[in-house]
């Protein structure tokens, strides 16, 4: 099954700061910035106002477009402000800015226990949507359209990916160590939503007490769990379908074209604690690691806490960080202040410093093809590179498939001459996308 | 106000950046004294066969490429790189495909035209379609041709000659080589150790393969490269032979001239090679045939330096065609 791997990167894990810690659980916060947009869609729109008094869970921004999500309140307390606020990916979002009364009160009728078994796979989907889940992996796609797949794209596998191939981050690592019964539910949920036979569960095998974990957990579920060798970027589903399954998603689609749907181990325990328990997504695991940070932990957060509350509870700052990223070091996003919230796709923060950063000044190309050699989407990164200095779109668009890259960043970890050929080719992609719009 | 003020400060202090943000200790300076290093043991034999003419040839290459690029940076008001060591390695490679005993104005003037007109010129180290040391030896060649042909007498067993292997193969024949040498077993063995006449750093069959062997090791070549190469210079030479098809010693010229030196070393720089292991191994199998042709049916006695130099022509074609295998376009 496991065929010969050819692309990717060793990079050192980083990850024993956090992987042998247990996750804390998180002390409620002063406040909650919840930006109405925390997925890849439409933003909801805000259903409350300033001054509002809202309870823990309540529906707060409504995603009503067809690709879009729910946001809840993730603490009771007062509306104190409905603005643009700076968000962790987006520069700035509007957002709903909730002030703690104390006394974290669920709205009325939550929790709600279900016996899931009984319910039907739309009314599962609906609990799904309404809970505002999305992939908790990064991607915040939001699941209940994952879940929902055209008539024309039958499923017949549910890959787990728990594969956690970013250094530094231990957040699905410990979830799965800790959460395992929770996720087990989740993926039995999503299992019987999508109505397939194969499950697959794929974990790095720098993990092997998850492995074991969950292969325990999971007897005589008819759920494989299968260890993919350490390589960044495993993580990618596109890389780990073609591991697993040894498909590759057509350039362009989703991998439901080709019969698969990905889900993120921690999108599953969302799922059990939505369907199960009537809760909707208001926490997450989230690694807060890196050389500034005092005491490195896991910690179980209310989305929206805010970045510094965050590192305060992990006994703050050694010293300045030079960055400060939310996720991890190699697709994370660098930030220009803590006051930015968690939101429901960040898996890290990472503060960063001066040991970490090691990039140099840049020189041309010396086409040493160590980028070619590694690029698991089989582009050429050094050509792109030299494309994007040059502003040649077309050519990158139309000869060096400048779309098919999906920047995890190999390319640039590994340059001798410390080209930035991600930041080349985000740039190309921008100008290419000014150029269609026009 | 007083929040504004916070973040303004936060601002100056974080670095902003696109990711990825950690990064590989990697670096051309690494790269090219790795490859320096990789060179250092033929570089001592050389001086141990050859004596003192061959080290003060080697020294002048060298340095002289070092102060040509630093004066090209300096005058272009470019940033001076020589501590990469690119310039080390060009000039070190271009004395080692020089005769032992040339006046030493050759390979300083060998090093200006390889730093100053084939790297320079084009824009400096990443730019240059042609690899600098081949044709600092090209344009040698083709201004001192007798200083360029003239070997020291060598004591080879009880013989002294002042011909290299593939000379004597080239005007009298295959036979008249191995008379000179005794028998094939001892032609063999001559040219795996290097007791042989030819360029300076060329000779030792074993110590440049351990060289490239690290290269490889270290992951800075890609063995498609060297292994393409000698094979088709071996299977050609066999095909070709002198007494009819079939009739011809591979091993002879797989370890004969400047070919071992050429495919681990020359082949494999990855300014003017192609950057896809498929249009790798395109160039290495064109430099075996060309090198083959020029061995065989050409003016020259060794063609590895003119071959190389003809497939850095065609390595932008190479590149442009073919191109890595992508994911989900099948």
């Amino acid at each position: 099954m496991l065929g010969k791997i050819k692309w990717g990167i060793h990079p050192d894990t980083h990850k024993s700061p956090t992987e042998g810690k247990a996750i804390e659980s998180n002390e409620l916060p002063r406040k909650v910035i919840l930006p109405v947009r925390q997925h890849i869609g439409a933003p909801g729109e805000p259903m409350v106002k300033k001054g509002d008094m809202v309870k823990k869970g309540q529906l707060i921004a409504a995603g009503s477009a067809p690709v879009s999500s729910n946001v809840h309140a993730t603490i009771s307390g007062k509306v104190v402000d409905v603005s643009d606020k700076p968000h962790p990916g987006l520069g700035k979002c509007l957002a709903i800015t909730i002030e703690s009364d104390g006394l974290d009160e669920w709205e009325e009728g939550l929790p709600t226990e279900r016996d899931w078994g009984k319910l039907e796979s739309s009314e599962i989907i609906e609990i799904i949507k309404n809970a505002g889940i999305v992939g908790l992996g990064g991607a915040t796609f939001p699941t209940y359209v994952k879940l929902n797949p055209p008539k024309n794209s039958p499923i017949d596998t549910l890959i787990i990916n728990a594969a956690e191939c970013e250094p530094f981050l231990t957040a699905d690592h410990r979830i799965m160590l800790e959460y395992t019964e929770r996720i087990v539910t989740g993926i039995l949920i999503i299992k019987k939503v999508l109505a397939v036979d194969k499950v697959i569960v794929g974990i790095e095998d720098n993990k092997m007490d998850a492995v074991k974990a969950l292969t325990t957990a999971l007897a005589g579920q008819a759920v494989q769990v299968v260890a993919v060798p350490t390589r960044y970027p495993h993580g990618s589903e596109k890389m780990l379908i073609k591991t697993i399954l040894n498909r590759e998603v057509p350039s362009g689609k989703l991998p439901m074209s080709i019969g698969v749907v990905v889900q993120n181990v921690g999108t599953a325990v969302a799922v059990c604690d939505a369907v199960r328990n009537g809760i909707p997504l208001i926490e997450r695991v989230v690694t807060v690691s890196g050389s500034a940070i005092k005491e490195p932990k896991n910690l179980n957060l209310r989305i929206g806490t805010t970045f510094a509350d965050a590192v305060e509870q992990c006994g703050g700052y050694k010293f300045p960080p030079e960055k400060l990223i939310m996720g991890g070091p190699f697709m994370g996003v660098t930030q220009y202040t803590a006051d930015v919230p968690i939101i429901k796709g960040a898996n890290g923060i990472l503060a960063f410093g001066k040991e970490e950063i090691n990039d140099g000044p840049e020189s041309p190309c010396i086409r040493c093809g160590q980028c070619v050699e590694a690029c698991p989407c089989g582009l050429n990164p050094s050509m792109l590179s030299i494309l994007g200095e040059r502003s040649l779109v077309d050519e990158a668009l139309n000869e060096y498939h400048l779309l098919d890259c999906m920047e995890c960043g190999c390319c640039t970890y590994l340059c001798p001459s410390k080209r930035k050929i991600v930041h080349y080719i985000r740039y190309t992609k921008k100008l290419s996308a000014q150029k269609g719009g026009n | 106000m007083s929040t504004e003020v916070v973040q303004d400060e936060q601002i100056e202090k974080m670095i902003v950046s696109s990711s990825p943000h950690m990064f590989a200790n990697n670096s051309i300076q690494k790269i090219m004294w790795t490859v320096n290093l990789a060179l250092l043991p033929a570089v001592i034999f050389a001086v141990y066969h050859f004596g003192m003419p061959a080290l003060q040839t080697l020294i002048a290459g060298s340095l002289s490429a070092v102060i040509f690029e630093a004066i090209t940076q300096k005058i272009l008001k470019k940033k001076i790189t020589v501590s990469d060591g690119s310039a080390f390695l060009c000039g070190l490679l271009l004395a080692m495909c020089l005769p032992p005993a040339v006046p030493l104005f050759v390979p300083i003037v060998g090093s200006f035209i390889a730093i100053v007109v084939a790297k320079h010129s084009m824009g400096g180290l990443g730019y240059n379609i042609f690899n600098p040391a081949h044709i600092g030896r090209a344009a040698l060649m083709v201004s001192w041709p007798v200083l360029m042909t003239t070997w020291t007498a060598v004591t080879i067993i009880d013989t002294t000659t002042s011909a290299t292997p593939l000379n004597i193969f080239k005007l009298q024949g295959y036979d008249a080589l191995i008379n000179t040498f005794g028998s094939q077993a001892e032609l063999y063995r001559s040219l795996f150790f290097g007791l042989r006449n030819g360029c300076i750093g060329e000779t030792s069959v074993i110590l440049l393969v351990l060289g490239g062997l690290v290269l490889i090791y270290k992951r800075l070549i890609d063995w498609v490269v060297p292994v393409t190469m000698i094979a088709t210079v071996g299977l050609l030479t066999w095909l070709f032979g002198p007494h009819g098809l079939m009739t011809g010693d591979p091993l002879f010229h797989m370890m004969a001239g400047g070919l071992i030196i050429g495919a681990f070393f020359m082949a494999t720089d990855m300014v003017t090679t192609p950057i896809t292991r498929k249009g790798k191994l395109i160039f290495a199998a064109g430099a075996g045939a060309i090198t083959v042709l020029i061995r065989l049916v050409g003016g020259y006695p060794e063609g590895v330096c003119y071959s190389i130099l003809l497939m850095n022509c065609v390595t932008p074609l190479i590149d442009r065609y073919v191109q890595p295998t992508l994911y989900g376009r099948k």
